[in-house]
């Protein structure tokens, strides 16, 4: 890519926040997004990881974006990984091993039942937002 | 120069901007006491001990490294602060051997010193010290960690006044070690030997390897004979040890001791030194007047120096004077001219010399050349500190023996052979000389000040009758690179030399201020030596080298003429390049 | 079957002690009873951080949030929530000051959380590897506005008006330092950040980084526009390899976007970034002494002044702030420093993050304004103590703090605050301590780790670490003496007035502060010979009561050192000579037979 202008940095900016409110990128409506900090990872967050893409795989599920992110501050439960699916509520899920990732695809989102066993939730209000 | 208008303890006073809070205090008649400082170095704030408050400001800050600033009062001693620096010099002493009464620094350590003026007559701590075995691997100096108080004046006079970098902060904590790199022994390193470590340690952590039995042995021997000469820079320092003002010429006294002492001759180094102009006078006659050889000529009488070019810049060496140092002609000549000359057998001569410099006790025995008489040149070297504790224990009443003479026909010398204990001596002698060498007329003015002083790069030209001679004088290691680095720089460039002769010593200020003089050596001690060596220079009868009687006697005698064969073999030398590490 | 509502039951420690079971089960019964039970989903959650108003019910997806709600209400939530989709009003949290009284959003209910993340506000939010989502999140607009907006004055005003300090530790205004660097003529300046976490505990700054590196970076453009630098340096530990490469990164993304290098986005401003490893030295913390690790040399503190801010890397004016301060700038710029004065108290304006640990239920990351006071965190946001136990103390700033007391929990926690009592805030540590913590024994540690990261330039800290913590050790064996008490206050003045650096001048705190707040404990160790959370083992004698011990051998067979003896079915005896305190057989015994004193 190219250096930018000021022009082309403030319309990239538009196009990902509309992206980002939708939370819809490339039709995938459904987003798994897994706290990949050090601790997560240190607590397992590569397996459940690799479970998560398995079980999608197996499921031939085309409609999930799983991807990373930092620590969310949840230390005493990682690896903890967030859950977007269309008509249900953001759930934060802790604990998740890679058992978990594959009931949390089965359940949550085949199913559209939560796990309830790992649910935490958003632990943080986000001022940020408008 | 801007000003500032300050208070200490209440009291106006006016310094100059960028005066620290602890020579301010100085300027107002207070002693702020410290441990870690030293004139020479850097401030390295590491005590704890020269703590003082600011007016107005919970915190107490470090004297020696906080420059004043304008309106500021500084309280240098209350009942707190007192308290804080009795508890720091408690808990150091609480993790120190106190071995004073056995140790080498006894009546000289600067931790003795604060404990007596503090009045510390319990430690309320728990002692830890720390047994570590001594590092005597070096033939000039003994690093004792069990003593070392950390307080960094060797690894910064190594680094930064010598660009060494022998010395290092090893470990972290308590379990910090002053050593060298990665736990080498200082005779692996790059250590040069030249002892201003020991010269600046505080304590009893750095000394000079002791000698002194094997010289009381020697004068027992009834089948030895033996000789001694001094340095230069000997005689204007050694009488500090007996309370005498620094740069008190002593050298009658000296004689004088070395013969009650139990030495059967005593000469001196300043006739060696004389000798060395006529040979590295010569050998610069030939390279700029002939052509013959690389230009700059370096000097070589300094072996700290000497040690560090091959280890540092060994590309130089073409360009080293391959005469060798004052101290080891005069060893070699000692062995074969003066035997010949006394009917000695030469292996009967034991050959000792007095020098302010621990690295001479290395250069003794750097190689093959240093036997070229057959023997050992030198067998023994004491520096001045040693000497010093000799005269005391034999009970010698230094203060009121009669001044002698130097034994001949190699003790006499000319005022340029003493000026070889100063930066920019060996100099200012081989001008004197190589002026009649090129011209066969004599120097009107003998005094060659462009050299002198403690400027750490001195350069100039001298006007040898049309023959302008680029001449420059470095002293400390550290000074010495970026004169050499320009050296390289026109090498590289295929250019001119920038300089046709390049004076080195490895200490500031010179030999006055070699390793082995004694303590307490800062630029006001060296100030006055030197006041003292160009007093005994002016003093002189004779004031070139090639004007000595005796050196005039040697080359008719015995010699021939400078840089002939048997100079050669006697009085000059080679040099080979060396690993900085050799493990 | 889809299900059509959720019902969300916080399940937080408080909330579970005022009965959420209890309401979970009412609430399963009647969704039954009223045959929607295949409609919902019943959860129970952590905890909502609003446990004054608990026990909580909230419906989604209507987000009805009920408040104190008990077990006997669960018949109407089903039947007007779920089965009519109506509110149930007189259980709606009513906003104090509004008296407005509705379905709020979550997240605008004052005090539900007691979290407000400026610092943190892209962790856990956007993929750190991806630079358009910090864009999207109005990352890179501050440097806009900065670049083609304010002058460097505007900036470092805006910074000042924030009132912004330091997060690393002692709390310098920011704004200070940069206007002091700008002030240097030179040049060539540079801008550090200290990414060089070192408290035992402490994460803050590589969580930061590891989700959020961007708003460092940008933080630091920011900063050399606003001082006249064109480079940057992180300092960061070697340990953290994932920071690093995700920083690594982000420089990279930034470079090809044109956000970093020469000519940022056309506005002729250049500025770009070197990445320097720590080997993990924890004095390397301190500015000076990274300042030398930079340069090469050993990382040894050197006296201050002068100030890096005027002679600094290479001799350089350097501006040196950590992550966390960092992190604040985007945000500063982007809302203005009103907006950030705001939050927090008056002296200290803005967030702090902590990590919190230790004895605590929910240990983590928290990110909250300051004023924010010790129950808050501990209590509500941490959950509590682990298995019901008393809260004994907080330890906050590391080696360097010092320990808050139970008296302090309602003290609200800001820079002044803590110095005040006799800790200080540090890089945000928070080690929380029950009733079987013993004093001597958590400030040992802190002594311990001193005396091994103190770099042993200046003789105060080197030697005074040394012998505190040798002091320490004799009280924690029972050899302690009322001199030593003395004498460590005697050593601890000392280093607190000679030591060089924040490291030796900071490690007494935590034994001057417990020696303030819990000197029984100390006398107790001295004078009785007793540690009372049976955390000195040299004091802790185990025994077995002849009387209840039925000889079944477990004990015998659990020692590791085969210390007790005794035939079968008969009573054991434990050598006290031999016996190692290790406490194995105190937790097997299962009668109770071995006690400990």
């Amino acid at each position: 890519m190219a250096k930018m202008t000021l022009e082309e940095l403030r319309k990239l900016r538009e196009n990902k926040k509309i992206e980002l409110d939708k939370r819809d990128t490339e039709g995938k409506s459904i987003h798994i997004i897994i706290g990949m900090g050090t601790c997560g990872i240190a607590a397992g967050a590569k397996e459940s990881l690799d479970a998560f893409l398995e079980e999608i795989d197996k499921h031939n599920i085309d409609n999930v974006t799983v991807k990373q992110t930092g620590c969310m501050g949840l230390c005493y439960v990682e690896p903890t990984v967030e859950v977007k699916v269309p008509g249900m509520p953001d759930t934060i899920y802790g604990n998740v091993d890679g058992a978990t990732a594959r009931e949390i695809i089965t359940e949550h989102v085949l199913a559209g039942k939560l796990v309830d066993k790992h649910i935490f939730d958003r632990p943080a209000k986000d001022i940020v937002k408008e | 120069m801007s000003t500032v208008d300050i208070k200490i303890n209440g009291r106006d006073i006016t310094v100059a901007a960028g005066t620290s809070i602890l020579n301010a205090a100085k300027l107002a008649g207070c002693k702020i006491p410290t441990l870690c400082y030293h004139s020479d170095l850097e401030p390295w704030a590491a005590c704890g001990i020269c703590v003082v408050k600011i007016e107005g400001n919970p915190r107490m800050v470090r004297a020696c490294s906080t420059l004043v600033s304008e309106g500021q009062n500084y309280i240098t001693q209350d009942p707190e602060i007192h308290s804080i620096r009795k508890t720091v010099i408690e808990m150091t002493l609480a993790d120190h051997p106190q071995e004073c009464l056995t140790c080498g620094r006894n009546q000289t350590c600067e931790l003795q010193r604060l404990s007596a003026e503090y009045g510390i007559r319990e430690i309320p701590f728990d002692r830890n010290v720390k047994r570590l075995p001594l590092d005597k691997s070096t033939p000039s100096i003994v690093l004792d960690p069990s003593k070392c108080i950390q307080c960094g004046r060797c690894a910064q006079v190594c680094q930064q006044l010598q660009d060494v970098w022998a010395l290092e902060f090893i470990g972290r904590g308590e379990k910090t070690r002053l050593m060298p790199s990665a736990g080498v022994l200082l005779n692996e390193s790059p250590c040069i030997k030249c002892g201003q470590c020991s010269a600046h340690c505080p304590v009893g952590a750095i000394y000079e390897k002791d000698e002194t039995d094997i010289m009381r042995a020697a004068v027992q021997d009834e089948t030895k004979h033996v000789v001694v000469q001094i340095a230069p820079a000997v005689r204007v320092a050694l009488g500090e040890a007996f309370g005498m003002e620094p740069g008190t010429i002593v050298t009658g006294q000296i004689y004088a001791a070395l013969r009650r002492l139990g030495a059967d001759a005593v000469f001196d180094t300043n006739f060696s030194a004389d000798l060395t102009i006529m040979e590295e006078g010569s050998e610069f006659v030939e390279r700029v007047v002939n052509g013959k050889g690389e230009l700059p000529q370096l000097t070589s009488c300094c072996p700290a120096w000497t040690d560090y070019m091959e280890k540092y810049y060994s590309d130089m060496i073409p360009n080293f004077s391959t005469a060798k140092s004052p101290m080891m002609m005069q060893g070699a000549i000692t062995k074969t001219y003066y035997a010949e000359n006394q009917k000695i057998d030469p292996k009967n001569i034991y050959s000792i010399a007095i020098m302010p410099c621990t690295a001479k006790k290395f250069e003794r025995i750097r190689d093959e050349n240093m036997q070229a008489s057959g023997y050992d040149d030198v067998d023994l070297v004491l520096t001045t500190r040693e000497l010093a504790r000799m005269i005391k224990t034999a009970g010698i009443d230094f203060l009121n023996l009669k001044e002698e003479e130097a034994d001949s026909p190699i003790g006499q010398y000319a005022g340029a052979g003493t000026i070889f204990g100063v930066t920019g001596g060996v100099m200012e002698a081989a001008v004197r000389s190589a002026y009649y060498l090129i011209t066969n007329e004599e120097l009107e003015d003998v005094n060659i000040t462009a050299v002198r002083g403690m400027e750490g790069v001195k350069a100039g030209v001298v006007d040898i009758k049309g023959t302008k001679v680029k001449v420059a004088v470095a002293h400390g290691i550290a000074n010495v690179k970026s004169v050499l680095d320009e050296v390289r720089a026109a090498r590289e460039a295929g250019k001119e030399p920038p300089y046709h002769f390049i004076e080195v010593m490895a200490c500031r200020g010179g030999c006055i201020a070699g390793g082995g003089q004694p303590y307490g050596t800062e630029d006001d001690v060296r100030e006055k030596r030197i006041a003292g060596i160009y007093k005994d220079d002016e003093q002189s009868e004779v004031r070139c080298s090639h004007q000595n009687p005796e050196i005039t006697q040697i080359y008719k005698d015995y010699l021939g003429k400078p840089m002939s064969d048997k100079s050669h073999h006697l009085l000059h030398t080679h040099y080979t390049p060396r690993k900085v590490y050799t493990k | 079957m889809a299900v059509k509502n959720y019902i969300l039951v916080c399940g937080g420690t408080a909330c579970e002690s005022s009965k959420a079971t209890e309401i979970f089960n009412a609430l399963a019964a009647e969704a039954e009873a009223q045959g929607v039970i295949d409609d919902i989903q019943i959860v129970k959650t952590g905890c909502f951080g609003f446990c004054e108003k608990g026990p909580i019910v909230k419906i989604l997806p209507e987000e009805a949030f009920y408040v104190e709600v008990v077990p006997e209400d669960a018949k109407e939530i089903i039947s007007e929530s779920i089965v009519k989709g109506r509110m149930v009003e007189r259980l709606l949290y009513i906003d104090e000051e509004d008296k407005k009284k509705g379905d709020f959003d979550i997240e605008d209910i004052k005090f539900y959380q007691k979290q407000v993340r400026i610092v943190l506000r892209n962790c856990g939010f956007i993929d750190p590897e991806k630079i358009d989502e910090y864009i999207a999140r109005e990352g890179y607009v501050a440097l806009e506005k900065v670049l083609f907006e304010m002058n460097p004055d505007g900036v470092i005003n805006e910074l000042k008006e924030s009132g912004l300090r330091g997060r690393g530790g002692a709390g310098f205004p920011t704004w200070m330092k940069w206007n002091f660097t700008k002030g240097v003529k030179n040049d060539q300046k540079y801008i550090v950040c200290n990414a060089d976490e070192g408290d035992p505990g402490a994460y803050m700054d590589r969580s930061t980084l590891e989700g959020d590196p961007h708003s460092v970076l940008e933080a630091m453009t920011i900063a050399g526009y606003a001082v006249g630098a064109n480079m940057g340096v992180i300092y960061i530990r070697a340990e953290y390899p994932l920071a690093i490469e995700r920083l690594e990164i982000a420089i990279k993304q930034a470079r090809e976007y044109g956000l970093l290098g020469k000519d940022i986005l056309g506005s002729g401003f250049d500025f770009d970034f070197e990445i320097r490893l720590g080997a993990g030295a924890f004095v390397c913390g301190e500015e000076t002494a990274l300042l030398r690790s930079i340069e090469g040399n050993r990382g040894m503190p050197t006296p201050k002044p002068p100030f890096p801010a005027v002679e600094g890397l290479w001799g350089k004016p350097t501006v040196i702030n950590n992550v966390e301060t960092w992190a604040n700038i985007p945000m500063i710029i982007l809302k203005g420093g009103e907006w950030f004065r705001g939050i927090g108290t008056e002296r200290s304006s803005g967030t702090k993050v902590f990590a919190l640990t230790g004895k605590i239920n929910n240990s983590g990351l928290v990110e909250v304004p300051m004023g924010t006071t010790l129950r808050e965190i501990v209590f509500d946001i941490g959950g509590g103590i682990t298995g019901g136990k008393k809260f004994k103390a907080v330890q906050t700033g590391g080696p360097s703090g010092g320990v808050l007391t139970a008296d302090f929990l309602d003290t609200p926690i800001d820079f002044d605050e803590l110095t005040a009592v006799g800790s200080m805030m540090g890089s945000g540590g928070m080690i929380v301590m029950d009733e079987d913590d013993c004093m001597i024994d958590v400030v040992k540690f802190y002594q311990e780790f001193c005396v091994d990261e103190s770099c042993g330039k200046c003789a105060p800290c080197r030697i005074g670490t040394r012998k505190l913590y040798d002091i320490l050790s004799k009280i924690s064996k029972g050899k302690g003496t009322h001199q030593d008490l003395e004498n460590m206050e005697t050593i601890g003045n000392a280093m607190k007035k000679a030591a060089l650096c924040g490291l030796g001048q900071t490690a007494p705190n935590p034994i001057l502060s417990t020696m303030k707040y819990f000197r029984n404990e100390y006398l107790e160790h001295i004078d009785d010979k007793v540690c009372k959370a049976g955390k000195c083992k040299d004091l802790v004698k185990f025994e077995i009561d002849p009387d209840k011990c039925i000889g079944c051998t477990v004990c015998a067979r659990k020692c590791p050192v085969n210390c007790i003896s005794g035939e079968r079915k008969q009573p054991h005896f434990i050598d006290q000579d031999q016996c190692v305190k290790c406490g194995e057989c105190y937790a097997a015994c299962k009668f109770g037979a071995i006690t400990k004193s």
